[in-house]
């Protein structure tokens, strides 16, 4: 109770910073609009948004109610163009100064985030005092007031979480293709060097026999058996190559026992704990397998490890992996083991990697994949509260009875002069008052119909926003 | 002459296979080439032994090894000796599984080294064990750091692993240019540091030992 007083306090305190802010913004803004002084708006952006920062990361400590930031991501440097110059719009520059002050201004004007920090700037003081009689008889519904007017304001929409998960999906894509064109030049290297070589070596081998055959059967049969072992050869080299693509274990058995098979290999004693309902999708199964016999390897090479354990566990659509040692530790991704390599891997499905290796172990490797599996996987699809769910059955049962008899039906007695009451109410009523109330029932019928709809599809807000689309960036 | 069916969905390489095992005595009774052709055949022919391709239509995963392994559960000791693109030591384990032996589990290139194929054929046809010298190499280097392994003289290594391949002293004297008593010492040496009750009987060893090396 007192903690939540001296939040409060410390919200109202804000005031005190937040009224000189709006003074100087405006000021600012004036200055920036009104007399063209441009190079003003952007620190005045910047300093609006540390102050809506402060505010979302107050809340997230004292409440546990986290407020995306909403900004669209800032953009990149300039790159100069092949004469080394930099463009912006039609003109060029020598230095990369101009242009990217342009860029950082279209960034900051463009973005609605912007504006709307400054309406909650302007706002925020008047909202905060409004609720001080709140704040002091209740604390704790007053700040649950008053984070739900910041949510308003200062959260996510749909619209900038979209712009974000694009510039994220752009760098992960090209994460992805570069180390697929990597994967894909040392296969052919592989091909090429090894597998290739060794079928010419045979044809070679064979044309010799042709000659041989009749004159010197005995070196014949001689060049025959070479012939048979260096098929061998090929053969096992390019099991090893194709090891390297795909395992055909993981092929066959999916990744559960492929992580087995992986266990059984290793040097180590390796035990497996797998809870896996069905199998994921090919490439998600594919970057784990890699991941996990990467990380084995790695324990049997370098950490000199006795034993492991491999436990792939599921919770809702997230994949969990977890590669326990018990080796040296001191594992370091910047020494160039293969952690960066699984990262990169991961990186395309949003996967990231924790490593918790202290020197002298046991080093630990969480690798964490979220919504790689279908939704109904989960099998909690997002579930209204009784009451919603009872609203809306009231709303299907009762939305008919505005909509058509009391406002369809009526309307058409009215329109064709029937002279039959029965119980609709606006033809019981003076003639004045008889069209207003047909429109009125037919309004009321629609928008129950309206909200039996909306209800269900709107009520989780999570859900809502992740299936946003460029075509329907719904704002909250 | 031995029964055999073939389960191989490559026609080339079942029509060599066929030819191969009719020149060396064996009556080809099916060659089929799918999953559900294959178990019913197994069940149905109960054939001395049989050929079996791991991946096989419809599904081209592991049809073969399935239904190789569900006609064995009806009918323990059914003789099958699996062939594969690779080998694992996951297939291998869940092939031995059932310690009645009858089972061999080779590469596919091994076929081009009639003999010895040959040879395999009839030891699994026998209820001897055959397994693929890859599948044994792999075995004893996840077991490298086991401490009676580590005690192996090299000779007793090579004895151990022609052993775990499933052959009998005879085979094993001859690989290795050994006297026959040379190497039934060599083996009861290897099953005192192993810890294994020694036996006579070729087959009943070979399990003891892959059964060993397994049960890690």
């Amino acid at each position: 109770m007192l903690r939540r007083y001296g939040q409060v306090l410390t919200l109202l305190a804000l005031i005190l910073v937040q009224v000189p802010a709006i003074v100087l913004t405006a000021v600012m803004l004036l200055l920036s609009f009104a007399l063209g002084m441009v190079f003003l708006f952007p620190s005045q952006a910047i300093m609006v948004r540390r102050l809506a920062q402060l505010h979302r990361r107050l809340i997230r400590q004292w409440t546990g109610i986290e407020i995306d930031r909403p900004y669209l991501p800032e953009p990149p440097p300039p790159i100069p163009q092949p004469d080394g110059m930099y463009r912006s719009e039609r003109t060029l520059y020598k230095t990369p100064r101009v242009p990217a002050w342009n860029n950082r201004w279209k960034w900051l004007v463009g973005d609605p985030a912007t504006w709307r920090d400054e309406v909650w700037l302007l706002l925020d003081p008047t909202v905060k005092a409004t609720l001080i009689p709140l704040f002091i008889v209740l604390p704790e519904r007053g700040l649950r007031v008053y984070v739900s007017w910041c949510e308003l304001l200062l959260a996510a929409t749909a619209a900038s979480r979209l712009a974000g998960q694009v510039s994220h999906l752009r760098r992960t894509r090209n994460l992805a293709a570069d180390s697929q064109a990597a994967e894909m030049r040392r296969i052919e290297r592989d091909l090429h060097d090894g597998t290739q070589a060794r079928l010419v070596a045979i044809g070679m081998t064979l044309g010799a026999v042709e000659q041989l055959v009749e004159d010197n059967p005995a070196a014949a049969k001689a060049l025959l058996a070479k012939a048979r072992d260096a098929s061998s050869e090929t053969l096992t080299e390019l099991r090893r190559v194709i090891r390297g693509i795909h395992p055909p274990v993981l092929a066959e058995r999916g990744l559960a026992d492929a992580v087995r098979a992986l266990a059984i290999d290793s040097p180590l004693e390796v035990s497996v704990d797998v809870e896996l309902p069905h199998r994921p999708e090919a490439p998600v199964e594919a970057a784990v397998y890699f991941a996990v016999s990467e990380l084995l390897s790695n324990a049997a090479r370098h950490g000199d490890a006795r034993t492991a354990n491999v436990d792939l566990s599921v919770k809702d659509a997230d994949l969990r992996v977890t590669v326990t040692d018990d080796g040296l530790g001191g594992a370091d991704p910047a020494k160039g083991s293969g952690l960066v390599g699984i990262e990169r891997r991961l990186a395309a499905f949003d996967g990231v990697l924790a490593l918790n290796s202290p020197v002298g172990g046991p080093t630990t490797v969480t690798m964490d994949l979220p919504r790689v599996l279908p939704d109904h996987w989960a099998g909690n699809l997002p579930r209204m509260p009784r009451w919603k769910a009872a609203t809306v059955v009231i709303l299907w049962a009762t939305a008919w009875c505005p909509t058509f008899p009391q406002g369809i039906v009526a309307a058409i007695f009215k329109i064709f002069g029937i002279d039959e009451k029965t119980w609709f109410l606006a033809l019981h009523l003076p003639e004045v008052w008889q069209w207003p109330v047909i429109a009125g029932m037919i309004t009321l019928g629609v928008l129950m119909h309206v909200m039996a709809i909306r209800i269900p599809a709107t009520h989780d807000r999570e859900r809502w926003m992740r299936e946003a689309t460029p075509t329907k960036p719904w704002c909250p | 002459m031995s029964r055999v069916l073939i389960a191989e969905d490559l026609y080339l390489l079942r029509d060599g296979l066929v030819h191969l095992l009719q020149a060396h005595g064996f009556s080809v009774v099916a060659a089929v080439e799918s999953g559900p052709e294959l178990l019913s055949g197994l069940l149905e022919l109960r054939p001395d032994v049989s050929i079996v391709d791991v991946r096989l239509p419809p599904t081209f995963t592991d049809e073969g090894l399935q239904a190789a392994l569900a006609a064995r559960k009806q009918v323990p000791g059914l003789p099958v000796l699996v062939l594969s693109q690779h080998v694992e030591q996951l297939y291998a384990r869940e092939l031995l599984a059932d310690g009645s032996g009858a089972i061999g589990y080779l590469l596919k290139d091994r076929v081009f080294n009639a003999e010895q194929f040959i040879d395999a054929v009839r030891r699994v046809a026998a209820g001897g064990t055959a397994m693929d010298p890859e599948v044994i190499a792999k075995l004893l280097a996840s077991n490298a750091r086991r401490e009676p392994l580590a005690e192996l003289t090299p000779r007793e290594r090579e004895v151990l692993e022609a052993m775990a391949e499933g052959r009998s002293n005879a085979a094993i004297s001859q690989r290795l240019y050994l006297s026959e008593s040379a190497v039934a010492k060599h083996t009861a040496s290897i099953f005192a540091k192993l810890g294994l009750a020694p036996s006579d009987d070729d087959n009943r060893r070979v399990l003891a030992v892959l059964a060993y090396l397994n049960s890690r």
